[in-house]
């Protein structure tokens, strides 16, 4: 068995209606900040997967994007492969010894 | 002899003892059904009540969905069962597919609390059967997520005059 880290990508679906990317937009004024548009608010999921190949690691990680992470009747999904897990390991070490 | 209804409570439910007390007041024997049941022990009649269940994280409903009990409450909605979501109860229902379409965070950008009107569309369900007419029904509303969403064919399916069901559904 292998680790597999992938990252999930969940975003609204084109046309869905989308509040919070609405109310993002709508604060930038208070920044100063112009000519920016079309912001949607999505959520990003993280995880490792315990499989034989990476073939097998993504046919997991479909079920799960497309079963819990998203709606797919208002959301989209896009999986990004990151790479082997245990590099992942050292970034996680780093943040509980609290050294940025 | 008192009906048996049961009302299921999800870690996270907030709105189970009134409910269970509404259903008591009404003449019921209200029953509690833990999340982790497998079945509905006999109840002839189930309530998702509101709240957070399991926090709403992801989406609200989205993890309760996939509770033990939630496989047990559909299969007895596809043998006719009858069964009511209140509040979360019902993003619950949506999430798992049993009332179509989903529910989005509300357009407003606001927590809405407050009464609304509800017309029943039909006086010939189990649900209003007992009302004497068609005059609104005031109902007091608490979501976030209470912005109802379902694509056109879905709603022709409901009802092909839109406006109606989206009335009845969530105001």
């Amino acid at each position: 068995m292998t680790s597999f880290r992938f990252a999930v990508n969940v975003t609204p679906k084109p046309g869905i209606l989308d509040p919070q990317g609405r109310a993002v937009e709508g604060s930038l004024g208070h920044l100063g900040i112009s000519g920016v548009s079309g912001v949607r608010v999505g959520r990003r999921v993280e995880l490792t997967v315990d499989a034989a190949d990476m073939e097998s690691a993504r046919v997991v990680v479909e079920r799960l994007a497309g079963e819990l992470l998203s709606n797919p009747l208002i959301e989209a999904y896009e999986i990004e492969p990151l790479g082997a897990a245990s590099s992942i390991v050292g970034v996680a070490g780093v943040g509980v010894a609290g050294q940025a | 002899m008192a009906v048996r209804i049961g009302v299921v409570v999800f870690p996270g439910s907030n709105c189970d003892r009134d409910t269970l007390h509404a259903l008591d007041l009404a003449g019921a024997e209200a029953v509690s059904l833990w999340h982790e049941q497998a079945t509905l022990g006999g109840v002839a009649a189930v309530v998702l009540p509101g709240g957070f269940a399991y926090g709403d994280y992801l989406r609200a409903g989205a993890i309760a969905r996939f509770s033990p009990i939630m496989r047990a409450v559909a299969a007895f909605a596809a043998g006719g069962g009858l069964v009511l979501g209140i509040c979360n109860g019902f993003q619950v229902l949506a999430e798992a597919g049993l009332v179509p379409g989903a529910l989005l965070r509300n357009a407003c950008l606001r927590f809405v609390g407050r009464e609304v009107a509800i017309v029943p569309a039909r006086l010939d369900t189990a649900f209003t059967h007992a009302l004497a007419s068609r005059s609104p029904l005031r109902m007091p509303v608490a979501h976030g997520e209470g912005c109802y969403y379902a694509d056109d064919a879905t709603l022709d399916a409901l009802e092909p005059n839109h406006t109606r069901i989206r009335r009845v559904v969530w105001q």
